[in-house]
């Protein structure tokens, strides 16, 4: 407090730090680099017995401070980092790697590529097996942009090829990338974590050079390894896989089904509900109902017309054929208390009308079955489009009155 | 001594009368120079043996000598000395007052000036060869166990080799400090000999202004201090190259944190005590350190009437505050409360302020309006004084200069540019350290934009300071006291009738620290904010102030308390 008169050195660099702190969350970063070089001096003093030691706090806020400050350049803050990688052994890779972060987000993919190696060449003593996963992943990002420098050399081949010219120098060079990139890619997915982008590249290269079950087995593992995080990514990168591969509609269901568990309102879920629909199994049918449904709980997919074309053809598909009603009143009725505020309102049905036609008549559609021929959404689409002499309207007019009878026992 | 011609018959042939004056003894002419008691009757005539002995043993390495810790201090005090010299204060001080308190202490503590220096008759412990491996890790049990201070030396280990006399000490030690006696130094058992401490030194120096009656209150001396005009901090650069400090005189020399008033003047209590110091000289009416004095300097700084001094001077003698014997320190004479001058001072004006303005939170802006009004009305020429302007602008000030010193806390700078190294082996690494430092220092300092450390400020008595030229009305001393004041029977008094005491009763003062507990809370704002005021300008805690406004109120209340005790603590006056 003000009040304190004492002081003695712990106190007065807090006092510094909150100052500092205080600076930054409001972005006045000449003020925070004022109070940094009052705070400095803290690096002679022991701090051992402290959880974040100065030198972490000083690394930490003039990265901060280099980054957004204006007149600092890129020469400073390279400056800067080669100086906090001297200030803690036991910080070393970790510092090099942020440092290499920095360097591709302001695009010098070259020095972030020598960091990378030199960081890579760096021994010392057991600190260098403590800091093993630092390591792992420095090897990574450096595999990383072998893989970007080999996708450099491929595009560049592919242009010449184009022009009949085959440049031996480049495809060599690009052999090399892909052998480099290669050996560091594998290693780092092998640790169960989140490598999304390190498989796509890995399973790029190999799809390249033709191993596709080396390809396979990895996004496999990827996906259905217990011991790595849930990721629906995984689930995703293999579907994609598989997809290019041509492989049946059964494995790529397979594939799509855990990601349905995981995250209802992923965008392949229209993909996804397109196939189920077709399958001659009922179970798969009943679950393309499940997910479809399951997708338009979600406010994302509130104006989604492809969605809703999903679900209209098979809800219509259903009524007409009279067969399996149940499947969707067993959707409906945990739905039937907050669709039609969510969905099926008149002011939705006014703005649908007026924005996108065809949202607006599956959606009328789809009401029409639910709700019945007297619901708000379905009475004022269906009138404005008949109004409109718009033929489709015309029909789905005649259509949810025909089977208005088969609708209520929906509803009711 | 005295060598002036006399004014009169132009002869130098002078005596001293009885009151301590110079007269002439050719023509009896009596002059106005009072011979300054310079007592050396306090050092006993013990042989001499002085510290620094000839030869000197120079070390292989480093140019270093052999130097001790006294030494170190020595140097310490004489910097300061100069310091205050340079500050206005008379040179006696440094050579003769300080000077003479140093030895008899050097010899009180059988350092110095004594038949045998403290260091040879102890025995030295030191940890034999194999384990002295000191590297930049202070924490190994050797010299975790210095540093800790453990009080039972049972605790080393058991292959220690005893160092008999001091040139083994000086070998097995010197990995330790660079001074000879360091490791001696810290040892606990030296706690009877009044062990000297960096804090001690400035207990020297007000001691010795006390002694000369200098115009710096304590609070001021350590002010100075903290703003740098007197060596403490760091002053260990001063030491010339072969005294090399390293190892456990860091401990001793190294100073991270502001010197506590307290805790100095405490110490400066027991040093004269251990001395054997006489009375002091006499802290008479025309004393800087008399608190009619004084309260002129606070008062004024703390921007209020000039009025309010009949106040204080009239608190003042009514209990007996400003008489010689209360005021004058008698060292060792434990049954009466030992002065803090400045608290005092400052204690008194808040109760005149209390006196006058209750300090309720209700009547002070009550009687601001009513002087408000009769300003409007004043004919005389001079304003009365109101108690919402002088808080609007005092507020003001006093928060701008509070965050100022609240950020100067935040940078302020405690290393110096001579680096300090636990041991040679550290030594790489320090440096090391210390280029970093100040590699950021310059990386960042561009980035701060303008704003570059300005020079050190000079010296101040003053910290806050109002001029009457302002024509913007900010400044109240020449405010009158007529507009809260009335007349009854020809004199005028306080139109307060009331007055709230800040206790009923006081705490032993010895058994819990304080006289009486201060918790903002339970207090006006208006008096908190008064007390701020005086916490912020003599640095130190709101509490120390309040309980000397207690122990005030307490005499001058004295005998209605006697009678009132059961009662509520609003009286009549």
């Amino acid at each position: 407090s003000s009040y304190e008169h004492k002081l003695n050195f712990r106190r007065s660099k807090e006092a510094c730090l909150s100052y500092i702190q205080d600076a930054m969350l409001q972005k006045q970063w000449k003020r925070a680099a004022e109070f940094l070089t009052f705070y400095v001096e803290s690096l002679e003093k022991d701090y051992s017995r402290e959880q974040i030691g100065p030198s972490e706090m000083i690394w930490r806020i003039g990265t901060e401070i280099l980054c957004h400050h204006s007149r600092s350049s890129m020469k400073e803050f390279n400056c800067f980092m080669e100086q906090m990688k001297t200030l803690g052994v036991k910080r070393y890779l970790k510092v090099c790697l942020e440092h290499v972060f920095h360097l591709l987000c302001n695009g010098q993919i070259d020095e972030a590529y020598q960091n990378l190696s030199l960081a890579e060449s760096w021994r010392f003593g057991e600190q260098t097996a403590i800091q093993n996963k630092e390591m792992k992943l420095i090897q990574a990002y450096r595999g990383l942009l072998d893989y970007y420098n080999w996708s450099k050399q491929k595009n560049i081949l592919l242009e010449h090829g184009l022009d009949g010219f085959a440049d031996l120098s480049v495809e060599q060079e690009m052999h090399s990338c892909f052998r480099k990139a290669v050996m560091n890619l594998k290693e780092i997915i092998k640790t169960p974590g989140v490598w999304d982008l390190f498989v796509k590249c890995y399973v790029d290269l190999l799809e390249f050079y033709g191993d596709h079950n080396e390809a396979r087995q990895v996004l496999n593992e990827y996906a259905y390894n217990s011991r790595f995080p849930a990721n629906p990514n995984a689930h995703v990168y293999l579907y994609q896989f598989l997809k290019r591969q041509g492989e049946s509609k059964k494995s790529l269901i397979s594939a799509l089904k855990i990601l349905h568990d995981i995250v209802p309102s992923h965008e392949l879920m229209i993909d996804f509900n397109t196939m189920l629909q077709k399958s001659k199994k009922r179970k798969k049918r009943r679950l393309g109902l499940e997910v479809i449904f399951a997708a338009l709980d979600y406010a994302g997919w509130k104006e989604n017309v492809k969605a809703w074309s999903c679900l209209a053809r098979q809800v219509k598909q259903i009524v007409i054929s009279e067969k399996y009603l149940d499947w969707i009143k067993e959707e409906w009725s945990s739905r039937k208390d907050w669709w039609p505020a969510f969905h099926f309102s008149r002011y939705l049905a006014k703005r649908n009308w007026q924005e996108n036609e065809s949202l607006s008549y599956e959606k009328a559609l789809v009401a029409g079955i639910l709700l019945g021929k007297d619901c708000k959404y379905f009475k004022y689409v269906s009138h404005q489009g008949c109004k409109a002499q718009v033929k489709r309207f015309r029909m789905l007019k005649k259509f949810v009155n025909r089977h208005n009878l088969v609708c209520l026992r929906i509803s009711g | 001594d005295f060598n002036e011609r006399c004014a009169q018959c132009s002869e130098v042939n002078w005596g001293l009368t009885d009151g301590g004056r110079y007269y002439c003894r050719s023509c009896h002419n009596v002059t106005e120079r009072a011979r300054e008691v310079v007592n050396t009757d306090f050092m006993t005539n013990s042989r001499v043996q002085t510290i620094s002995k000839g030869l000197r043993k120079q070390e292989k390495n480093g140019g270093g000598c052999e130097w001790y810790v006294c030494e170190g201090f020595q140097l310490v005090l004489k910097k300061q000395a100069e310091a205050l010299e340079a500050l206005g204060v008379c040179s006696q001080m440094k050579d003769e007052i300080l000077c003479n308190f140093w030895r008899c202490y050097l010899q009180k503590s059988k350092q110095a000036y004594c038949n045998r220096p403290a260091g040879e008759t102890v025995k030295a412990l030191s940890v034999c060869e194999s384990s002295t491996d000191v590297d930049s890790e202070p924490d190994r049990p050797s010299l975790l166990h210095l540093l800790s201070l453990s009080e039972s030396e049972g605790d080393l280990q058991t292959d220690c080799s005893f160092a008999s006399s001091m040139s083994k000490v000086s070998e097995s030690t010197s990995m330790y400090s660079g001074s000879v006696d360091g490791s001696l130094y810290l040892m606990k058992n030296q706690k009877e000999k009044l062990r000297m401490t960096m804090p001690m030194t400035l207990s020297f120096c007000y001691m010795a202004l006390l002694w000369l009656r200098e115009p710096i209150t304590l609070s001021e001396l350590l002010r100075f201090v903290v703003e740098g005009h007197i060596p403490y901090l760091n002053v260990f650069q001063h030491f010339p190259e072969k005294m090399k400090l390293c190892g456990l005189d860091l401990k001793i020399f190294c100073v991270e944190s502001w010197p506590v008033y307290e805790e100095v003047h405490n110490k400066m209590l027991e040093l004269a005590a251990f001395l054997d110091l006489p009375r002091f000289p006499d802290i008479t009416e025309s004393c800087f350190l008399h608190p009619d004095m004084l309260c002129i300097k606070y008062l004024m700084e703390a921007n209020l009437p000039d009025e309010l001094h009949n106040w204080t001077c009239r608190v003042v003698k009514k209990i007996g505050i400003g008489e010689v014997d209360f005021l004058t320190l008698v060292p060792g004479n434990k049954s009466t409360r030992k002065v803090k001058y400045d608290i005092l001072a400052a204690a008194v004006i808040v109760v005149v302020l209390k006196l006058l303005f209750l300090l309720d939170d209700h009547y002070e802006w009550l009687l601001s309006d009513l002087a408000e009004e009769r300003n409007k009305n004043n004919k005389e020429g001079g304003l009365y004084f109101e108690f919402r302007k002088w808080y609007e602008v005092v507020k003001h000030a006093l928060d701008v200069e509070q965050k100022k010193l609240d950020e100067e806390r935040a940078k302020y700078v405690w290393r110096c540019e001579k680096p300090l190294f636990y041991s040679v082996k550290n030594k790489s690494r320090v440096l090391k350290r210390r280029q970093m430092v100040v590699n950021l220092q310059n990386q960042f300092g561009k980035l701060s934009g303008s704003v570059q450390r300005a020079e050190k400020p000079s010296p101040s008595s003053f910290q806050l300071s109002w001029s009457e030229e302002n024509t913007d009305g900010s400044c109240f001393h020449g405010h009158s006291l007529k507009g809260i004041l009335q007349e009854k029977c020809g004199l005028l008094t306080a139109m307060n009738p009331d007055y709230w005491l800040c206790t009923v009763k006081l705490c032993n003062e010895k058994l819990c620290g304080h006289l009486a507990h201060y918790r903002e809370v339970d207090f006006p704002q208006s008096y908190h904010f008064v007390l701020r005021l005086f916490s912020f300008l003599l640095r130190i805690q709101p509490s120390y102030i309040h309980d000397e406004v207690c122990m005030i109120e307490h005499k001058l209340f004295n005998k209605k308390l006697y009678k009132k005790l059961k009662y509520n603590t609003v009286l009549r006056k």
